[in-house]
């Protein structure tokens, strides 16, 4: 009994931390509609902040403790303020994904921040003062602290609904998490609504990072840590939902205390499990309401996807030959380089066959990817099928997953199904690392090697060329066949779709199967190119890796993934090569892409070069929208 | 004038939906803007506070020019927006709806404060304290136009307040609108509603598939069944 009264203790201390970092993220959602993928980041800095804060003040005066934690809280919510003002700004206008983009760039640069400035070692913080030891609560002890905690997080809740019911101001804000156009139609300054809404996350984030200095030791992995458990908070909650998100964090910190004593083997995707329940069963988590309907009219998809002109064809052509021809000059080390950066633009055109085509936007691509590379090595390992054999396994594995995956996903829409796409690609990651016997865990699966002929760099790259080539051709018959014209009207109108009898789910369904099935391809490659299999090819920075690429290139065309899975491979790799501190460059290149071309590259050239090549041909000098 | 459009153009994506339409409203003035279903009403008073990025042409409010600024900005400047769907927000009171409206008084426009647009709707004094989700629509479309005029505008555009609404509060609408006129608000009135038009407006414009086909008196144009039939729902 009392040993079940410590762990529901222990589930409420950890929800506390977990509901200052998303809250924070909820009230940014819902006012801003971003997804803030650098609320993770924020909430390690507080509590490096906190780390080097704490020993100076601690010195200064008695109580200095106490003063580091909401002064780390502070710093951060002025980082916050910077980020908001400097970048955010910029892009209110781009569409929610690619500010989505953005914060990931911020993710990567604080991530090499932190360590160029704090170091790689984990960092162990100075105890609270006056509660380093443990209570007796019936007869069991318990950290003095810990006991602080659980009451920090309802306070913390009370505030907050003081805040958003009594004051003019987050009135403000509690309209705008309904229906921000109007807010602004009604004359309220809406860069400063946002200013204030986004410190104020901040400063939640920072203090949640803070007030885990004396709990557990300070690194540079926590960022992704919390981020993709808060994401799980807030999706259960609801998103926008402060009330929610606290129940949500209490839900899942109590289930984990005890998940990890009942059945330490699936502590792993116990949250996960929780979340894909309850958005099947709620589909807007437990108290989270309908949003206003979008009514911005810079349309995504408002240049339709379209068949590729003569023109550009004769580039693609004399590129294919330039490939083609390639093996002659290029060693080996460069045709290997080659290769993967094929095998990711077939990953990146099935990502995008999924979000710009079936426009269901998946956090979890990794998932498919990852099947491919397992399928196809378990193939070979465990029933000993050559290569040519095995490789089928893959995609079959991977489009069996996304046919079981999106039959859930098809239910929901927007951020709801991105977030459950995440849940399941992290359930079969933490599948996949901890059924030891079968897909070897964290050792991987080894020996996973082509067939003699093909185990040549040149024969692999000429492999790789014909099936990552040949497969990205057949994803785009597939776009304008009559299957993806009706996943496009789907898409741009579900009324009107459902109005002329088209089935959208079972559309949306097939468009599941259909880019499961080709990352599966890309990752049963990814596995005889590399030889072996680990669970990263199934984990989060995959899929982000994936999404990166999408959005580089461009959402609304064909040719923007590959474009934007070799632009970023190739300049991963090359960064990687010369310096230690690749992310942060890439994370720099990342903002500036996104602030210099709102479209993705691909979609820049369209809009903006292309018309200026077209021109001599003069075939539409219309008047068009300004 | 308070409000001068002058040849508006507005684009859905490559969807041009206005075309070169231009009005004017003067002080203390109605006119109905009146039109089929998809005629293109609404999105011309969107337009006009910039809702619709995709524009072009000259919009001239109180003698300054708004073409191109930001929704919050034009807003500011004086000119209110009701829109078609009222778009209340439902998890707040009717008194915090009234909250967000509010501006600061403005030089030489009228001032609206929560009493006197509650003796004007006296209904929704009943209901102050009650979440907005849960009044009647009525009350409701009472409610977004006194949000609204929280704002001392100096040019309000109404969207279709009269639709889907009891005789009775339709006359309520119009004695709200003509207390706005005496006021010396310019009222600028997307409808339908020929007869609820015709209480409260001084002249009309005919707005079909974008364009402007007609500008008169409302006398004028009810004497002349043919345009009415032509391009009103009548
Ligand atoms: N968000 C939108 N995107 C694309 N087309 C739209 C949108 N809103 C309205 N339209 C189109 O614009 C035209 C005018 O619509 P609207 O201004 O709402 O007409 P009204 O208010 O007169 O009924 C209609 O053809 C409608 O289909
Ligand atoms: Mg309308």
């Amino acid at each position: 009994m009392d040993f079940l009264v410590i762990q529901f203790l222990n589930g409420l201390a950890s929800a506390s931390a977990l509901f200052l970092v998303a809250c924070g993220l909820s009230i940014i959602f819902g006012v801003m509609r971003i997804v803030n993928f650098a609320h993770g980041s924020f909430y390690m800095l507080g509590a490096y902040i906190a780390y080097t804060l704490a020993g100076p003040l601690m010195d200064w005066m008695p109580g200095g403790f106490w003063l580091a934690l909401p002064l780390a809280a502070l710093a951060v919510a002025m980082i916050g303020a910077l980020v908001e003002i400097t970048l955010l700004r910029r892009i209110y206008r781009s569409p929610e994904l690619f500010q989505l983009l953005a914060t990931f760039g911020i993710v990567l640069i604080v991530q090499d921040l932190v360590l160029i400035l704090w170091g790689p070692q984990d960092r162990l913080g100075p105890r609270a003062p006056g509660l380093e030891g443990a209570v007796n609560i019936l007869g069991s002890p318990f950290p003095a602290y810990d006991l602080l905690l659980i009451g920090l997080g309802p306070l913390v809740l009370l505030g907050l609904t003081l805040l958003f019911r009594r004051t003019r101001w987050g009135v403000r804000v509690r309209a705008a998490t309904q229906d921000r156009e109007m807010v602004e139609a009604l004359g309220i300054r809406q860069d400063r609504l946002f200013t204030a809404v986004f410190i104020l996350g901040a400063f939640l984030a920072g203090l949640g990072g803070a007030v885990q200095l004396p709990r557990a030791a300070v690194h540079h992995a926590m960022d992704l840590e919390i981020i993709v458990e808060t994401f799980v908070v807030v999706v259960v909650g609801g998103l926008g939902s402060v009330a929610g998100a606290y129940l949500a964090a209490v839900l899942l910190g109590v289930l984990n205390a005890f998940g990890i004593v009942v059945f330490p083997q699936i502590s792993l995707v116990l949250a996960f499990l929780v979340m894909a329940v309850v958005l099947v069963v709620r589909p807007l988590g437990l108290l989270g309401r309908p949003e206003a309907a979008s009514r911005s009219t810079t349309g995504l998809w408002d240049t339709p996807i379209r068949p590729m002109a003569r023109g550009r064809r004769d580039i693609v052509f004399v590129l294919a030959l330039v490939l083609a021809v390639l093996p002659v000059f290029a060693g080996s080390y460069l045709l290997t380089v080659f290769s993967e950066v094929m095998i990711f633009a077939l990953f990146a055109c099935s990502l995008h066959f999924l979000m710009g085509v079936g426009g269901m936007g998946s956090f979890g691509h990794a998932a498919y990817f990852g099947l491919g590379a397992y399928g196809a090595a378990l193939a070979m390992t465990q029933l000993g099928l050559p290569m040519e054999a095995a490789a089928f396994a893959g995609p079959v594995l991977a489009a069996a997953g996304a046919l079981v995956f999106g039959w859930f996903c098809v239910r929901l829409t927007g951020v709801y199904l991105a977030m459950l796409t995440l849940a399941f690609a992290q359930i079969t990651w933490a599948i996949a690392f901890q059924w030891d016997s079968v897909t070897g865990g964290d050792n991987g699966i080894l020996g996973v090697w082509p067939s003699a002929w093909a185990t040549s760099a040149a024969a692999f790259y000429y492999l790789t060329l014909l099936v990552a080539g040949g497969g990205i051709l057949l994803l785009r018959q597939f776009v304008f066949a009559p299957f993806g014209m009706g996943l496009r009207a789907c898409r741009d109108s579900p009324l009107r779709a459902d109005a002329i009898g088209i089935d959208r789910a079972a559309h949306q369904r097939l468009a599941f199967v259909v880019a499961g099935a080709f990352a599966g391809i890309a990752g049963s490659l990814y596995a005889f190119l590399k030889g072996s299999v680990f669970p990263d090819v199934l984990a989060i920075p995959l899929s982000v890796d994936g999404l990166v690429m999408v959005l580089l290139g461009g959402l609304q065309t064909l040719t923007g993934p590959v474009v934007g899975a070799a632009v970023y491979k190739v300049m991963r790799v090359f960064l990687a090569s010369w310096t230690d501190y690749w992310r942060l460059i890439i994370g720099i290149v990342i903002i500036a892409l996104v602030v210099a071309f709102p479209r993705g590259i691909v979609g820049y050239i369209q809009q903006r070069i292309a018309p200026l090549l077209d021109r001599p041909e003069g075939d539409q000098p219309k008047a068009g929208p300004p | 004038m308070k409000l001068e459009v002058h040849k508006l153009d507005a684009f859905y994506g490559r969807a041009q939906i206005l075309f070169g339409v231009t009005l004017k409203v003067a002080a203390g003035e109605a006119l109905a803007l009146l039109g089929r279903n998809g005629a293109g009403k609404s999105t011309m008073l969107r337009a006009i506070l910039g809702l619709v990025a995709a524009r072009r042409g000259r919009v001239v409010l109180d003698g300054r020019d708004i073409s191109g600024m930001a929704t919050g900005r034009i807003v500011r400047r004086g000119l209110g927006w009701v829109p078609e769907d009222r778009r209340i927000f439902t998890d707040l009171s009717v008194e915090e709806n009234l909250e967000i409206g509010r501006q600061p008084p403005r030089a030489g426009v009228p001032h609206w404060t929560v009493e006197r647009l509650f003796s004007l709707f006296p209904n929704l004094a009943e209901v102050r304290r009650r979440p907005a989700g849960q009044i009647s629509g009525g009350e409701q479309q009472m409610l977004t136009i006194s949000r609204t005029l929280m704002g001392n505008p100096c040019v309000i555009m109404l969207d279709e307040p009269s639709e889907g609404l009891a005789p009775l509060i339709v006359e309520r609408m119009a004695v709200a609108v003509t207390e706005m006129k005496r006021e010396g608000l310019g009222v600028l009135l997307a409808e339908q509603n020929l007869t609820f038009s015709r209480a409260v407006s001084d002249r009309a414009t005919i707005i079909e598939k974008g364009r402007i086909r007609f500008e008169g008196t409302l006398e004028c144009l009810l004497a002349d069944e043919a345009v009415a039939r032509a391009y009103l729902a009548v």
